[in-house]
């Protein structure tokens, strides 16, 4: 098991927390809560050791284009990169005041 | 001889009759107090259900145990709560019964009538004290044994708690022997040694015997003085089992209770 | 609606089919909520109170921020209900000493409410495969803990059980579908204690081949069960059907006796009321007759 920690300059903001996944195998599970301080913090635990420069390759291609500002912790069970940057979208359009509370299907 | 039999046999005081062979029933005079309700588990080559003969806990085990729980129940209903006699279970079962046929007749339904038998005679007074003289493994110790108010084992190598035995543990979680035992140092819920277990939270006592196998007369003396304090222990402490949560090793469960009650509207 | 296909709009019968919402392909989350009235559930101990297993770390597993268990408090037909559901994809449902102590706590927590007055009722959704086995010992405690607080409550309100699959209720949580009120099930749901692979490993090949499917759910599928009087509805998987099964199974109330208490009735299920000899018998149990394996097919449709 790894633990990464990263950090991203963040412009953009977020309305509110968003959590997204499961730590169920080939997923992960993002926690995320918006920042004021301008950065993106990444803690990413992961069950795959040795990966450092995809971590880092998925999560500065994610930032470039989404940089918002706040906590981002990633719990991964061997998620491919294209799950772990779709879970990362989800995790924002979860987090934008328009987005209906889930209630079920 | 099985160390439940041998066990079951030196604190018996009188023998009690039993539908099921594998189901062994008997007063104890602990020397204090009213006699308590003996219960083992123990081997019968000869059970009617093949796969429940090495002193499993399987469909008749349930059974016989929910009926002999909730008889010392009834006997005792019209006493005041702290009057209702004790009822010791001596654990030394490998498991629940693996079989189709325990399957088929839906095993957990059967060991969840001894649950809710020894859970209501704890809830209802009853001391109920376990004392793990071998194993004490999985769906075994859910119907026999874990719901106790107070839970004894003897302080020797052979004796096993845990969730499933070893070689089961090391194949279903993709490890060797040899990586469960390394783990087992520092993650404390994993290790098979009785000691590492007292420490978890629900071990109220430990007994030092001479012959864990065959009990001498001052070995069952000894216990006896234990399983009499234990009632007394229980007869005073909580009936639902939260004396269970004063161990350091069950600070996660205290945070997650604290955090869940606060919250709760 | 105007995008049905003509087959199954010819079929009455297929139409519950084409039209369902599937609660087996629901997280645990999401089966909380479609099971409570819509917009009425409150969740406790979230993901964001980060209350995780202090045990997985160091063996090498990542852990999930609310331990694979959750905790949604709500209305059930207007009426107090707090869901309790386990997240079959973290660690195959497997319970742990935290999430042990939530389900253990929110029941003991539902008791008191009611012995107070506030009568809630408990919904369990069972999707685990028992005890967490990298807990060990304080896994098996936990699920005797969650056993002793079901009996708290289920004197009081009624506890129900649901079991859809894709896991079921397998090892010392079945004991948990055992001491419910009511269980719900669908077809594609399990329940039982031994696993087909742990019982084929323990007892050999014979004993139960853990690579026939259609064996493993003709003793432990919910449609088996159901026939044998184990469990109280056998629905589709279709949210809105098990949210109604299971309104239906709280309204009911508290029985007088629960199938845990029922001994005669456990005992006379194995063949003879006399125990000493007890000679068993499946016919004990009023099973259907073996199906052929053309009919084994057909009821695979649609699970």
């Amino acid at each position: 098991m790894q633990t990464l920690n990263l950090e991203y300059p963040a412009t953009g903001s977020a309305a509110r927390r968003a959590h997204v996944g499961v730590v169920g195998s080939g997923d992960l599970e993002i926690l995320f809560e918006p920042g004021t301080d301008a950065t993106a913090s990444v803690r990413v635990r992961t069950t795959v050791d040795g990966f450092d420069v995809v971590w880092r390759r998925v999560l500065d291609a994610f930032f470039a284009h989404h940089p918002v500002a706040g906590r981002y912790e990633l719990n991964d069970f061997g998620a491919t990169p294209g799950i772990v940057s779709l879970r990362l979208l989800q995790v924002l359009e979860t987090s934008k005041p328009a987005h209906k509370e889930r209630i079920g299907q | 001889m099985s160390r439940a039999q041998a066990w079951f046999d030196a604190l018996s005081t009188q023998a009690l009759p039993s539908p099921y062979r594998s189901v062994a029933i008997a007063d104890s005079d602990l020397g204090r107090g009213p006699a308590a309700r003996l219960l083992a588990i123990v081997p019968d080559a000869g059970n009617t259900f093949p796969r429940a003969r090495r002193g499993e806990v399987g469909l008749l085990e349930g059974i016989g145990l929910a009926r002999a729980v909730r008889e010392v129940i009834e006997l005792d209903s019209r006493l005041a709560d702290d009057q209702r006699r004790p009822i010791v279970a001596v654990v030394d079962v490998p498991s629940q019964a693996y079989g189709r046929l325990e399957e088929q007749f839906g095993e957990y339904l059967y060991i969840a009538a001894a649950v809710d038998a020894y859970a209501t005679a704890r809830t209802a007074g009853h001391p109920v004290i376990a004392l793990v003289v071998g194993s004490a493994i999985s769906g075994g110790f859910l119907g026999h044994g874990l719901q106790a108010s107070q839970i004894l084992a003897l302080d020797d190598d052979k004796i096993e708690i845990q969730a499933i035995h070893k070689p089961a543990a090391a194949r279903i979680t993709l490890r060797t022997i040899a990586e469960l035992d390394e783990l087992a140092k520092t993650v404390t819920p994993l290790s098979f040694d009785v000691r590492v277990w007292a420490t978890l939270g629900y071990c109220d006592g430990l007994l030092k015997v001479s012959d864990a196998d065959q009990p001498s007369s001052a070995d069952v003396d000894l216990a006896r003085g234990a399983l009499a304090d234990a009632v007394t222990r229980a007869r005073l402490g909580p009936r639902d089992l939260t004396n269970r949560l004063q161990s350091p090793a069950r600070r996660a469960s205290v945070r997650a209770r604290q955090r869940l009650a606060e919250q709760w509207a | 609606m105007s995008d049905i296909p003509a087959l199954v709009a010819e079929r009455p019968e297929l139409q519950a089919l084409w039209h369902r919402h599937s609660f087996v392909e629901l997280d645990a989350r999401a089966r909380a909520h479609a099971i409570l009235d819509k917009g009425t559930g409150h969740e406790y101990c979230d993901p964001f109170d980060r209350i995780e297993s202090p045990w997985l770390e160091p063996q090498g597993l990542v852990p999930q921020a609310d331990d694979g268990l959750v905790v949604v408090k709500g209305q059930l037909a207007g009426e107090p209900c707090v869901v309790i559901g386990i997240e079959g994809a973290f660690q195959g449902g497997s319970i742990g000493e935290v999430s042990g102590a939530k389900a253990a706590c929110a029941l003991q927590l539902a008791a008191r409410d009611a012995r107070a007055g506030q009568p809630i009722s408990a919904v369990l959704v069972l999707e685990t495969g028992g005890v967490r086995l990298q807990e060990g010992t304080l896994g098996l405690n936990a699920v005797a803990e969650i056993l002793s607080a079901l009996l708290e409550l289920r004197g009081l309100r009624p506890v129900i059980g649901v079991a859809t699959g894709p896991l079921g209720s397998y090892g010392g949580m079945s004991i948990v579908a055992g001491l419910c009120t009511r269980m719900v099930l669908t077809h594609e749901g399990r329940l039982g204690f031994n696993g087909a692979q742990v019982i084929e490993s323990e007892a050999g090949v014979a004993e139960f081949d853990s690579s026939d499917r259609a064996l493993i759910w003709s003793v432990n599928g919910g449609a088996q069960r159901y026939a044998t009087g184990l469990a109280d509805a056998l629905v589709l998987d279709d949210a809105p059907a098990v949210r109604q099964a299971v309104i239906t199974a709280v309204a009911v109330g508290v029985p007088e006796r629960h199938r845990s208490e029922e001994l005669d009735v456990l005992a006379a299920r194995l063949g003879s009321g006399d125990g000493a000899q007890a000679r068993f018998s499946l016919a004990g149990l009023g099973l259907p007759p073996a199906p052929s394996p053309g009919s084994a097919r057909q009821r695979g449709a649609g699970s």
